[in-house]
């Protein structure tokens, strides 16, 4: 199941290795080769028959004009769509406002309070900043409880009303209080959502527009299917949020789900999160993304062997 | 809410007035299967199976094709083999049942335990739960709000303590008061973690002291819009605790928890319960046949 792009390519290419230009044929199987790969890293299906429809018209279109073999010639096609796709350049936040408000929204389980444990770390200690965490998720089980642990541990206040029922009210006391006592930052950890729950969309949306924050952040699961493409849509037709946070990236999935989002909204992935302590935030590589992926470092290799 | 209009129905068009299932229908049965995580290998799987038939019987109907492609797509998924929890029931002569959940993070074990909880007491048995996921922050306090909310009692120690020890503890604890299921919550994991599978193993070892064959179910919780690695997932988690039954959450969006497909038939491990939500009553016995229907339908 989880075999390598290059290894699926490898026998694609055996097929194209000694002929002298790509033709429809030889194209045909490689591309397939290419968009099952893509898939079973998680890529949605459209999006992947979009990429590999263009990998193929830009393949065939170039023929035998250099010197490379056909297979190369794949690769190298592969290798700068994906490139182009995945953007190059680093997003920074925006955090010259005083205070920022960044409001912080997803799936249920996503790592949503997690990270706004990590983003409140880093912006203090690398940004040095005084960030408030604010609790508005209402709903789940000890989830004020959880916040104030990881504010206790990297030293961050948390604002929260225990007995308020209303996160938009929530959210805007903890910005009042946030001005009147001096922080710069303010975080706002929400409830887990389903894109579909038209009553929790409307509350996040609400908040959004009560509090008008600098920054939304979308934060998505790595290991994220098919259904990547259904929920950032969702979220940014309601949000149009500033960035994507993509957590849970020390595990070892391919993480397809990254180019799902960033070709559905156009959003640049502005954090990884890659592990449970509040030290392990990262700032986002396009290049190493794109790796992962699709195995790059082995496509590399691959040219070499070609 | 999910409006559905039957995949089939949109097959029906595409076949009808022909005699055979072309290549066009084939590519849009690939595309549903593929579209709800169910995995290219799996779906080429069922695809060839489906044109060996089409080859054998000859002309093919949208009813028989409907009927083919259900029976090829349900003959993946493994029946559990204890038919009598249906109705939340447990075994006999195992007392107390002990239920192991594991599972990567925030997929919803704790939920899963706490809507258990509610179920198996509902059924009139009774229940504890061991909170031994002592890492993540405040899990146990969101375990001690479960069994505040489903009225079953709850052991455990302090934050950072032994997982181990609090498994220990539960089940010695539930065998003095004479329960009848005991539900241990767990940390979540990611599955490519050494160091965190071995403690998993160790968790589930301790418990056979007091029960010799204890844990008798260990879950593994599966988040329903997770896409590939779910197959990894089940493959490491079982390597660790010999994994017995699966549920799969968050069915309640729009994603289809396909991926189920491949792990069912690869592992031979049956899907015992789905989630549909965050409260208490969202928790269904797994029903192949609507499971197998729901892959099949489309989300406006
Ligand atoms: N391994 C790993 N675990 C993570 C990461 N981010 C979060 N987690 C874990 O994932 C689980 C869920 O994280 P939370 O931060 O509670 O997620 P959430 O989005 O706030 O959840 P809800 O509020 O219930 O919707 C917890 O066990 C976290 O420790 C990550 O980058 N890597
Ligand atoms: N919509 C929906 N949400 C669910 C379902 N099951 C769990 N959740 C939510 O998912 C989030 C994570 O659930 P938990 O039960 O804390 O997950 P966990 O696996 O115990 O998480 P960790 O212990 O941190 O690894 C919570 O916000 C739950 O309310 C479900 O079936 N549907
Ligand atoms: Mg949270
Ligand atoms: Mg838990």
């Amino acid at each position: 199941m989880f075999e390598s792009l290059s290894e699926r390519l490898e026998s694609a290419f055996k097929q194209l290795k000694g002929e002298g230009r790509i033709s429809e044929i030889n194209v045909a199987t490689t591309v397939k080769e290419i968009r099952r790969a893509l898939v079973d890293a998680d890529v949605n299906y459209k999006i992947a028959k979009e990429f590999t429809d263009k990998v193929k018209d830009k393949a065939l279109g170039e023929k035998v004009i250099t010197a490379i073999s056909p297979s190369q010639l794949m690769v190298k096609i592969v290798k700068d769509e994906l490139a182009e796709l995945m953007g190059n350049t680093e997003v920074e936040l925006d955090i010259k406002a005083n205070p920022t408000v960044i409001l912080i929204a997803g799936l249920q389980g996503s790592g949503k309070t997690t990270f706004s444990g990590k983003l409140a770390n880093f912006l203090k200690t690398q940004k040095n900043k005084k960030p408030l965490l604010v609790a508005a998720d209402i709903y789940r089980p000890a989830a004020i409880d959880q916040l104030k642990v990881l504010g206790g541990q990297i030293g961050v206040e948390v604002y929260s009303e225990p007995e308020n029922k209303n996160a938009v009210q929530i959210a805007e006391n903890a910005i009042k209080q946030a001005k009147a006592q001096g922080y710069n930052i303010v975080i706002i950890d929400t409830a887990g959502r389903l894109a579909v729950d038209e009553v929790m969309m409307t509350e996040v949306a609400n908040v959004k527009a009560a509090v008008q924050p600098q920054e939304i952040l979308f934060v998505v699961d790595s290991m994220t299917g098919q259904d990547a493409v259904n929920t950032a849509k969702a979220f940014n037709d309601r949000l149009d949020f500033t960035g994507v946070v993509l957590t849970k990236l020390d595990g070892d999935t391919r993480g397809g789900a990254a180019l799902t989002i960033k070709y559905t909204v156009n959003k640049p992935i502005k954090f990884v999160s890659m592990g449970e302590k509040l030290d392990t935030l990262d700032v986002f590589y396009p290049e190493r993304m794109a790796q992962r992926i699709l195995g790059m470092g082995d496509i590399t290799t691959l040219v070499e062997r070609a | 809410q999910k409006t559905k209009e039957s995949f089939l129905s949109k097959i029906g068009r595409a076949i009808a007035g022909k005699s055979t299932v072309d290549a066009e229908v084939l590519d849009n049965l690939e595309e549903a299967l593929v579209a709800a995580d169910v995995g290219v290998d799996t779906t080429v799987r069922i695809i060839g199976k489906i044109e060996e038939r089409v080859a054998k019987d000859k002309y093919l109907n949208t009813s028989e094709l409907n009927r083919i492609l259900q029976e090829e797509v349900a003959n993946l998924l493994v029946d559990a083999p204890d038919g009598g929890f249906k109705d939340f029931d447990v075994p006999e002569g195992k007392k107390p049942y002990v239920i192991m959940v594991v599972g990567v993070n925030g997929v919803g074990k704790t939920t899963t335990i706490g809507k258990l909880a509610y179920n198996f007491k509902k059924a009139g048995k009774s229940v504890m739960l061991g909170a031994a996921d002592t890492f993540r922050a405040a899990a146990v306090d969101q375990l001690t709000i479960w069994s505040e909310r489903t009225g079953v009692p709850i052991v455990k120690q302090q934050m950072g303590s032994d997982p181990a020890a609090v498994a220990f503890d539960t089940v010695q604890s539930g065998v003095a008061r004479n329960v009848d299921v005991i539900i241990i919550d767990t940390a979540g994991r990611l599955h490519n973690k050494l160091h965190l599978m071995d403690e998993l193993s160790k968790i589930k070892r301790v418990m056979n002291k007091v029960i010799p064959d204890a844990p008798h179910e260990v879950l593994l919780v599966l988040d329903g819009s997770t896409g590939q690695n779910a197959l990894e997932q089940a493959r490491q988690f079982t390597a660790a605790t010999e994994v017995t039954s699966l549920a799969i959450t968050k069915l309640d969006g729009t994603a289809k928890g396909g991926v189920v497909l491949a792990i069912a038939n690869q592992f031979k491990i049956p899907v015992k319960y789905i989630g549909i939500g965050e409260k208490m009553e969202d928790l269904q016995v797994f029903d192949k046949v609507e499971f197998v229907d729901s892959l099949f339908s489309l989300n406006s």
